[in-house]
């Protein structure tokens, strides 16, 4: 095994080649599914001028929410920011850029980024301000607009397990945006919870085929939760 | 007596029918899951990507892996299944989702809504709200009548940044039952004790009122 084993031992090497301005694609819902150790690794390299896109911004202590701290953030293009008070404040005061975007869009600009395809339509929008200055057209008497397609200098993923050569396997709902964000980067990079050897996950059961993947690196995690909600009992 | 959050749940709840796949928002319409009624199944859409959500989870169960569109931890019910973003997404944009129930700060005649943001104030986003909008026929909006002020949230047009245009079709407010149709909201039902008096009062849009408007029922 050689050409096709993309595991790295040290997140330094996992994030090698991330420069200033650049933009990453970042899978995670919240504070679910989100590659913890890599998001610490670019706060540590202290890139600044970033473009991240990702459906939220962390919190104000955890997750993407950290890059806020020193200003690494240039624009974020998400659908929910709700829980981040500081992403709040920089964005009213003019120091953060924010394209609001739909998440069903936003899934789908990385899904048709990974795909090749530049642009799609999607009724998603039309008539609000999200559709400020794209095009419209009509199919079959009714209204959509024109949505361009995202793909990233890098995108960083978060799955449960990957063999080496970087098929992945997800975990419950932390899956959500990791398999379109896997395919969105010009350099993938994974965190996973586990790697195993090649031929020990069933092919029937690969999430993400390891040909989006280029490096692979077995994190720790916190896994902090945002919201416990209990039965009653 | 206006309705209380609990209260247009279960109002909400009665709208439900057996074999529907629902989204339910945040706030209000996740306690519609509450009041399901026993004779009927319903499946429950997480937009973060889970089809079937169970119930809270006990403390030996708590997954930070497995959570709700509102970030709080859920299980999965039996039959359930767990997808990306780009699927969940498909089943919403392509019109599978049977019912759609969602929050807003305001509602026009038109059928118009607005939920997401208030421009230098408020800034959270829209999340799935413009999809589910966008891609659902069926939708369902609870929101109280008016603001702490008696201020009408239900007006002739919408004054804040639109999720929507023309899609809302009903209202279920602590005060009334309303469809929306033809450039009007047109009074359904009351909450026990309300008057229309007190409805069009704090309706600013137009309201067309049938000749009786009964209380709505909430069984026993």
């Amino acid at each position: 095994m050689s050409g096709f084993n993309k595991v790295v031992s040290s997140y330094q090497e996992a994030m090698v080649g991330l420069t200033d301005d650049m933009t990453i694609i970042a899978g995670g819902f919240g504070l679910c599914g989100i590659p913890e150790g890599l998001i610490s690794e670019i706060k540590h390299m202290g890139v600044k001028g970033l473009t991240i896109v990702s459906n939220n911004c962390g919190t104000d202590n955890f997750g993407l929410g950290i890059l806020l701290e020193d200003k690494q953030i240039k624009k974020m293009v998400s659908s929910y920011v709700g829980e981040n008070a500081e992403f709040e404040r920089q964005y009213l005061s003019g120091e953060l850029d924010v394209e609001l975007t739909p998440q069903g869009t936003l899934a789908e600009k990385m899904r048709a980024g990974g795909a090749g395809i530049p642009a799609f339509y999607t009724a998603t929008g039309v008539g609000t301000p999200v559709a400020e200055g794209k095009e419209v057209k009509q199919f079959n008497g009714r209204d959509y607009i024109l949505e361009e397609s995202v793909t990233g200098n890098f995108a960083i993923v978060k799955a449960w397990k990957a063999d080496k050569i970087g098929n992945l396997i997800y975990r419950d709902t932390a899956m959500n945006f990791n398999p379109m964000a896997a395919t969105a980067g010009k350099i993938t990079v994974v965190e996973v919870e586990e790697i195993v050897e090649v031929g020990e996950l069933d092919p029937n059961h690969i999430h993400t085929p390891g040909i989006y993947v280029n490096r692979i690196i077995k994190g720790s995690f916190d896994k902090r939760i945002e919201k416990i909600t209990l039965a009653k009992n | 007596m206006s309705l209380n959050r609990d209260q247009i749940a279960m109002r909400v709840a009665q709208e439900l029918q057996d074999g529907y796949y629902v989204n339910l928002g945040i706030g209000i319409p996740t306690l519609v899951a509450n009041y399901v009624p026993s004779d009927i199944e319903v499946m429950l859409q997480s937009e973060n990507g889970l089809l079937g959500i169970g119930p809270y989870p006990t403390e030996d169960q708590v997954d930070a892996d497995m959570i709700n569109a509102g970030k709080e931890t859920v299980t999965a019910a039996v039959g359930a299944s767990i997808f990306s973003s780009a699927e969940s997404f498909a089943m919403i944009r392509g019109g599978h989702v049977d019912l759609t129930v969602l929050g807003a700060f305001e509602v026009d005649q038109h059928g118009n809504i607005a939920s997401y943001m208030i421009p230098g104030k408020l800034v959270k986003g829209m999340g799935g709200a413009m999809d589910l909008v966008a891609g659902a026929d069926n939708i369902i909006v609870t929101m109280s009548h008016a603001d702490k002020r008696d201020n009408s949230k239900l007006l002739e047009n919408c004054t804040l940044p639109l999720t929507g245009v023309g899609c809302v079709k009903r209202v279920v407010t602590n005060l009334a039952v309303m469809e929306i149709k033809d450039g009007a909201f047109h009074l359904l039902e009351r909450a026990p004790g309300v008057s229309v008096e007190e409805i069009q009062q704090k309706t600013a849009g137009k309201l067309v009122v049938p000749d009786n408007v009964p209380e709505m029922s909430f069984g026993q």
